[in-house]
């Protein structure tokens, strides 16, 4: 085991937890800082017993260390209100900085669809869109770059323990930034995106249904192919990611049913849309940081 | 039951729960002529928009025959007295269909959530309260599946968000009349005696009427219904009905029944594609605790994988599917086809 990328992990709450547990078994990254804003919260002393350096200062306890520890890559699991702050100055220091945020002020990144692209481009910012938009945008990418879709739409059906008062708040915000990506990443003409919340117990395991309209008549066997092996890139990092049935096809729909179960780090396993956030996260970050690692990023190195 | 002297607000729901019935394919021409002549019969309140409410057009529920937007232009500019609502379900519509809305012409809008889950409609609600004169409900979806006391817990949240008026909605059609009793009486004692309290049912065990009934004996002032029943499963309450048995009962609407009466024969039962009454699948509807919409998305997926829409809705119920799920229709009929070849 050679050397890692050391990164720090902005909002101790249970996204910021979980994604620590994930990254404390990587290969390419070392979790070296916490921080939040509440000195005696349980997810800072959590990561305190994990072994890792936390400030209750929020980012400003972060960047005066940041460069004397050498954190290349922060992630931030706050909200998006302070988001652009954060990522403000966490670049000025020199670290690339994932935002599981719905903030989405750099660009969406889905790790099997456009990851190598973000980090080819030496992003300093980049976005995870929404756990539907994770979970989903694979999907309608295997079938766009099979052949032009006119229209894609996802139902995102999440169980109500693992829907979080930020994302119940302001759940427009799902809608819209899941749409955006839809199009933008998943390359549909025009994207849809629907949340569903289940109260059912025991809850249910996040399911996700893609609606895809192709223009002309689907190839289903090009689609099936494809499909197939987005499935597996997926389960690389989200072992869960299942195909419950199709793809479906009638007429131009092209009908994928999806389910997404969590590895049950922090988060309960049935919670696989925060589950699919983390580990799209910590992809990415291990993406950057093999980049990192072989000498050919240096964060920070292009923007003077 | 005595509720004579009792005022209440009767609200169609034909223009757009029964928009479910004719898989959202009412043209804009249909609606205006039905509007035009509901307002004529003197019905205070109406509901246009896809049946999933604004932003409804999708795969998943179906794509309308026309956009919110036109329906909604064309009937707010038609009608003379009687109001237009519309229904929006966070999660699906967003407050840029409600600004939509609101430029059309709406006097009412309606967010709608499922029973435990209130607090997504706080975006929509706190902006809809904070326009001036605009009627502000909010909308407890399948609400059989919460206690009274959940439930009342969930209305003062959207109380607090600024509705006016709170709705509890038996979408599956599942209620008997004492289950609506005990959550609205509940609902008055608890809310602040100025938020009006109404209620919507659908008629999938025949009780629309007596749900109805005991609703107002409890304290609602406001019911759904829709003229003929036009709606999803075995319909609303059927309104011309409810509007007969309330001037026999002493309850004022100030409907026109006979006009009433008119316009469901000559103008609804017409446009009906399949007569909209309990049946063996609506039944099942009421009787598992489904999601009334459900009803066409089972017959269809029933038919093409060769199943009984009995069975998959039975299935539906006992997964606690919630509204808006119409995904796992097909998903479900295709593990069942699966398990029967």
């Amino acid at each position: 085991m050679s050397e890692k990328v050391k990164a720090a992990i902005i909002g101790p709450g249970n996204i910021g937890t979980d994604l620590l547990t994930k990254a404390m078994r990587s290969e390419v990254i070392e979790p070296v800082w916490m921080v939040g804003v509440v000195p005696d919260s349980p997810g800072l002393a959590r990561a305190k017993e994990m072994g890792l350096k936390t400030t209750a200062e929020g980012v400003d306890g972060l960047v005066p260390h940041m460069k004397e520890d050498g954190v290349q890559v922060v992630f931030d699991a706050t909200s998006a209100y302070v988001h652009a702050e954060n990522s403000r100055k966490v670049i000025e220091q020199g670290a690339v900085m994932i935002d599981l945020t719905p903030a989405a002020i750099g660009p969406f990144c889905v790790p099997p669809v456009n990851l190598a692209e973000a980090v080819a481009a030496h992003t300093m910012n980049v976005n995870m869109v929404t756990c539907g938009g994770q979970a989903t945008i694979p999907m309608v990418a295997a079938v766009s770059r099979v052949q032009p879709v006119e229209y894609a739409e996802i139902v995102a059906t999440v169980s109500s323990k693992s829907a979080g008062p930020g994302t119940r708040k302001n759940i427009d915000e799902f809608t819209r930034t899941t749409a955006r990506g839809i199009e933008k990443v998943g390359g549909a003409k025009r994207g849809k995106a629907i949340i569903i919340i289940n109260p059912a117990e025991p809850p249910l395991i996040m399911r996700d249904t893609v609606h895809c309209l192709t223009e002309g008549a689907p190839d289903e066997a090009a689609i099936r192919e494809s499909v197939a092996a987005m499935l597996a890139e997926v389960q690389q990092y989200v072992p869960g990611y299942t195909l419950k049935n199709g793809p479906v096809f009638d007429g131009n729909r092209v009908s994928i049913y999806l389910e997404v179960e969590g590895l049950g780090d922090f988060l309960p396993k049935y919670a696989g849309n925060l589950d699919i956030m983390t580990a799209a996260g910590l992809r990415t970050a291990e993406m950057y940081a093999e980049e990192i690692l072989a000498g050919t990023f240096t964060p920070g190195a292009d923007a003077a | 039951m005595d509720l004579s002297g009792k005022k209440i607000t009767v609200h169609d729901m034909s223009l757009r729960d029964g928009m479910h019935a004719k898989r959202h394919q009412i043209s804009v021409e249909e609606m205006v002529t039905i509007a035009t002549a509901m307002d004529e019969a003197g019905i205070p309140m109406i509901e246009v928009t896809h049946g999933d409410g604004l932003g409804g057009a999708s795969v998943n529920y179906g794509f309308p025959a026309a956009s919110d937007e036109d329906y909604l232009r064309a009937v707010c500019g038609a009608v003379k007295r009687t109001k237009v609502s519309a229904l929006l379900l966070p999660g699906i519509g967003t407050v840029d269909h409600l600004e939509m809305a609101l430029d059309c012409g709406i006097s009412t809008i309606r967010v709608a959530t499922h029973c435990t889950e209130a607090d997504v409609s706080e975006q929509h609600l706190t902006m809809a309260s904070k326009i001036d004169g605009l009627d502000t409900v909010g909308f407890l979806m399948m609400a059989h599946m919460a206690t009274p006391e959940q439930l009342v817990e969930q209305l003062k949240l959207m109380e607090g968000y600024g509705a006016n008026c709170v709705y509890i909605t038996d979408s599956a059609g599942y209620m008997l009349p004492d289950d609506v009793s005990a959550r609205i009486a509940l609902a008055r004692q608890k809310l602040d005696p100025a938020t009006e309290i109404g209620f919507h049912g659908h008629h999938n065990l025949g009780m629309g009427i007596a749900n109805s009934l005991a609703a107002v004996e409890a304290g609602a002032t406001r019911i759904d219904g829709s003229l003929a029943g036009l709606g999803a499963g075995a319909g609303n309450t059927p309104l011309e009905v409810f509007i007969a048995v309330c001037e026999r009962m002493g309850v004022e609407t100030g409907v026109d029944l006979f006009k009433a009466m008119d316009v469901a024969e000559d103008l609804i039962v017409p446009l009906m594609e399949h007569m909209v009454r309990v049946d063996r699948d609506s039944l099942t509807l009421g009787f598992a605790g489904v999601y009334s919409s459900f009803l066409l998305f089972a017959k269809r997926s029933a038919d093409k994988y060769g199943l009984s829409a009995r069975d998959i809705l039975v299935e539906l119920g006992r997964r606690g599917t919630v509204g808006g799920q119409e995904d796992m229709i097909e998903d479900l009929a295709l593990d069942m086809a699966r398990n029967h070849a």
